[in-house]
């Protein structure tokens, strides 16, 4: 799983590598919240889910593990 | 209810140069957002050009007869003037009679519930039989041509509805709230009392995602305003659920303020509302015109079926204020319900 979140990631801001910086990614600014909401959708497409809204918050994309348990809690 | 659309049509595609983006990723987020087409006034039209249009269009087709208005309510963020109120420059421009009430109300995404509660109010006071209620706004002016975070989604145009008293013993029940503590997610901050206009303030600056902007134009904290829309619209319409003691196969209709595609699939998706009742097509087609959204809603996608049926109906809206609102309504028969061109 982690692998595709890094992929999805790599895609939108290839100008990182995810494979090292693991966290912080809204709160040093390399996401924004365009690139969350394409984040939100490529998850969705790629692990066939759907993220509750609600759950659309910056800290639930600040981190390869944030975004592992958004997708977990998004498929239970 | 009529519809009034400037001619005017941009492209989403057709901008994507303005943006400090790649071309695939605004592209991608086009696709995502639904950003398409949007109806953009010309410099120098007003809400009053606008509202006068559409009612002379009213009069001159017999839909409505001037003398039966006994209150005008306009809900605006653009008005002409900063004083006179914006509905007594219609009213003038109208020939409308001394007796006529006319108001200004400053509200957005949520105006048209606002504005119903303000017209009911009005016919409640029983020497009032008929309300017009204007929603107009030509916000584009106010947005940065180069600030993708608001430019694709702003719409311009006016919606003109009259509400009379019915024999019909149906209620309509009205949820409002307000949080103003949030006032300033979304935004003007120059132009006011509290920060006049400078050429200091019109000075372009580019925010930490690219987007350039000045103090002049509408500022939206996106993310906020977002996961506002995603909490407190569905807890409210549980709310109203609960209240009514009613589900969500009550109503035939959604008819909510359409901010982007994707705030509204994700509301519809998290309320568990089919997309065929909840249309989610007037952004894509011709932005986000603030407060008449949701009246435009109606004419695009009810307006020929609810000239001989009655449906009911749940409206909706959320934005500035904040503010966020539900109606639901038994929506009869309408008399009339058609978009036009400016």
């Amino acid at each position: 799983m982690k692998e595709k979140v890094i992929t999805i990631l790599t895609e939108i801001r290839p100008e990182f590598d995810f494979n090292t910086e693991t966290d912080g990614f809204v709160s040093k600014g390399m996401l924004d919240s365009f690139d969350i909401i394409s984040i939100v959708s490529d998850i969705e497409e790629s692990f066939n889910i759907a993220i509750d809204g609600a759950q659309i918050l910056p800290e639930n994309f600040d981190s390869i593990q944030a975004l592992v348990d958004l997708i977990n809690k998004s498929n239970s | 209810m009529l519809s009034v659309l400037p001619k005017h049509e941009v492209h989403y595609l057709d901008e994507i140069d303005n943006y400090n983006f790649t071309e695939k990723q605004s592209a991608k987020l086009g696709k995502i957002m639904g950003y398409g087409s949007q109806r953009i006034a010309e410099d120098g039209t007003t809400v009053s050009d606008l509202c006068v249009f559409g009612m002379n269009y009213l009069f001159k087709k017999d839909l409505l007869d001037k003398e039966s208005i006994g209150a005008v309510v306009l809900c605006t963020q653009s008005p002409d003037y900063f004083l006179p109120a914006t509905s007594n420059v219609i009213s003038g421009r109208l020939a409308l009679g001394q007796d006529v009430i006319s108001m200004d109300i400053n509200q957005g995404c949520a105006g048209f519930e606002v504005g119903l509660m303000q017209a009911f109010m009005l016919l409640n006071t029983g020497s009032i039989d008929k309300v017009v209620l204007l929603n107009a706004d030509v916000l584009s002016k106010k947005v940065s041509l180069k600030d993708r975070n608001s430019r694709p989604l702003v719409g311009d145009g006016a919606t003109i509805t009259i509400i009379e008293n019915s024999t019909d013993d149906e209620e309509i029940d009205m949820f409002i709230k307000m949080d103003g503590s949030s006032a300033l997610s979304l935004q003007i901050p120059a132009g006011g009392f509290k920060l006049p206009s400078t050429p200091q303030t019109g000075v372009l600056t580019e925010d930490e995602s690219g987007n350039f902007r000045s103090l002049d134009h509408l500022i939206m904290k996106g993310d906020e305003v977002f996961n506002f829309v995603q909490t407190k619209v569905p807890e409210m319409i549980q709310e109203m659920f609960d209240t009514l003691k009613i589900d969500k196969s009550y109503f035939d209709y959604y008819l909510f303020h359409q901010p982007n595609k994707f705030m509204l699939e994700k509301l519809a998706q998290k309320m568990k509302i089919p997309y065929e009742k909840m249309p989610n097509n007037i952004s894509q087609k011709y932005g986000n015109g603030s407060s008449i959204t949701v009246p435009l809603n109606v004419c695009e996608n009810i307006g020929e079926k609810a000239l001989n049926n009655s449906y009911k109906v749940c409206f909706g809206g959320f934005g500035v204020g904040l503010t966020w609102s539900i109606i639901k309504w038994k929506l009869e028969k309408l008399d009339f319900c058609e978009i036009i061109n400016y």
